[in-house]
């Protein structure tokens, strides 16, 4: 189908961006446009102005920043997996990215527009709440950071006002010890996925595992943390059934997804054998890291 | 909706035409412009049909609108050959049955000349990983794949004699 009609405006300033969402009667922003315009297309959404965001220069771009790498909004996926500041200091994110659609969606699509639509297939999303970050945003009160537990609210819904700008998101910088795993399924390579994975792990000078992060994508409304498949490691040797508990345990903290591709039963089985693979990438690294 | 003045560059040619705001890239290369190589499939961004390449760089132009290509420079399917001759790449495809409706072909020709550019002599794995975004309902892929592959064997060919 083809969009109903809006008003357009390319704005050249995020506070030009900003003022334009406040004073127009139901604005949306569109970055990359390779969700929005899926919508637009079918019409179940249909904004009076959209404000691109593709012409504001300096909201793209990387830096590290203390404990965070911090990636402009408008940083495309392509980009971003290029960044020579990103492979260094965060390569999980050129990990992931080629897992992103497929190129042609890449050179478009941007870290901001991710965040703030919120899919729960989103592979950065899964990364931050992972890893730990937050997400700034700017409105008419100037800027607020949200800490990413606070950031995806549910299903395609996030802590961004209709009338806020998202400007940067920044994922915290693992210890040099951490070894970091992902794991994803998907129907046909590069397809959304029907469940995915990423695992932090450190372990202590005994070989046990002293901390773990694990965060489970694809299968719940949000990209999720989940402490309790964590804890069972704490302290733990990292053996085949210590990480089959942990996988375990996550299949049984979500809320799965039911869809056509997935069942909800399906979708608990490869979870659990999802956070299982990337536990046992994660803690293969950090032996490595550790040796 | 009023309409707004673009203007493109499509294969070394300059186009002005105004259109409303909701044009998509794809449409405005077809009704605009009248390049109807550019095939719509799915118009959601999931068949590759659409494919082309904006300021070099493959992208799906039914996921765009023609008001944000202002200014670019766009090659479709029809500035892959010049003049009459088909380019190597074309060649191939047509040596090795990489099509049958011809449908999907101008996404495909697009993605793979794009894929061969950055990586002249891919393997069988890369290619299809590359692929993958472009969807066929004749061929069964298989030989788009050693179309492509043909391809890069050629290429070599000619640079080894260079
Ligand atoms: C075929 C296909 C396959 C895909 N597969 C995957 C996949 O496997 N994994 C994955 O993660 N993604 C996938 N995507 C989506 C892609 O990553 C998108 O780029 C991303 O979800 C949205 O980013 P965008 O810049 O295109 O945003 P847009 O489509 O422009 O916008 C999306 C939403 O975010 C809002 N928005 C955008 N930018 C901002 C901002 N700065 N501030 C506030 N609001 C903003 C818009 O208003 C809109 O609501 C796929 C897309 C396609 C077409
Ligand atoms: S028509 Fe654009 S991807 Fe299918
Ligand atoms: S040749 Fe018919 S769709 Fe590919």
């Amino acid at each position: 189908m083809k969009p109903a009609p809006f008003d357009f405006v390319a704005a050249t300033s995020v506070a030009e961006a900003v003022a334009l969402l406040g004073e127009r009667d139901d604005a949306r922003v569109i970055a990359g446009g390779q969700s929005l315009m899926q919508l637009l297309n079918f019409r179940t959404a249909q904004p009076g102005t959209l404000v691109d965001v593709n012409r504001i220069v300096g909201l793209d771009g990387v830096r590290r920043d203390g404990d965070f790498l911090a990636v402009g909004a408008l940083t495309r996926h392509a980009a971003l997996e290029a960044h020579p500041v990103a492979r260094e200091q965060l390569p999980p994110l050129a990990e992931v990215i080629p897992y992103i659609g497929y190129a042609a969606v890449r050179h478009r699509g941007t870290i901001g527009g991710s965040f703030a639509y919120g899919a729960p297939y989103a592979e950065l999303p899964l990364v931050a709440v992972t890893l730990g970050g937050e997400v700034i945003v700017e409105g008419a009160e100037g800027r607020r950071t949200i800490p990413i537990e606070e950031f995806f609210l549910g299903h395609l819904e996030t802590a961004v006002g209709p009338q806020e700008l998202v400007v940067e998101v920044r994922f915290r910088l693992p210890a040099a010890e951490a070894g970091f795993g992902f794991r994803e399924i998907a129907p046909r390579r590069h397809d959304y996925a029907i469940a995915s994975a990423a695992a932090l792990v450190q372990l202590d000078s005994s070989g046990a595992v002293g901390s773990a992060r694990i965060g489970v994508g694809s299968a719940h409304p949000t990209p999720i943390r989940v402490n309790t498949a964590e804890e069972t490691l704490i302290g733990r040797r990292p053996d085949a059934v210590a990480l089959a508990e942990a996988g375990q345990a996550a299949a049984a903290a979500i809320e799965p997804l039911g869809a056509t591709e997935a069942d909800r039963t399906y979708r608990r089985r490869v979870v659990a054998v999802m956070v299982q693979d990337a536990l046992a990438q994660a803690i293969e690294r950090s032996r490595e890291a550790g040796s | 909706m009023s309409k707004i003045d673009v203007q493109v560059t499509i294969n070394g040619e300059v186009y002005r035409e105004a259109c409303e705001p909701r044009r998509t890239l794809a449409d405005f290369i077809r009704k605009d412009c009248g390049l109807t190589g550019t095939h719509l499939g799915c118009e959601h961004g999931v068949c590759g049909a659409c494919t082309v390449r904006l300021d070099g760089q493959t992208v799906r132009s039914c996921l765009m609108l023609a008001v944000q290509a202002e200014g670019a420079s766009i090659t479709t399917i029809e500035g892959l050959s010049d003049g009459v001759e088909l380019s190597p790449l074309q060649q191939a495809f047509h040596d090795n049955h990489g099509l049958q409706c011809g449908f999907c072909t101008p996404g495909m020709l697009l993605t793979a000349q794009e894929l061969l550019e950055q990586n002249p002599d891919p393997t069988e794995d890369e290619v299809r990983d590359r692929l993958a975004g472009n969807l066929c309902r004749c061929t069964g892929y298989e030989f788009i794949v050693d179309s492509v592959l043909d391809a890069a064997g050629r290429q070599a060919a000619v640079a080894g004699d260079a």
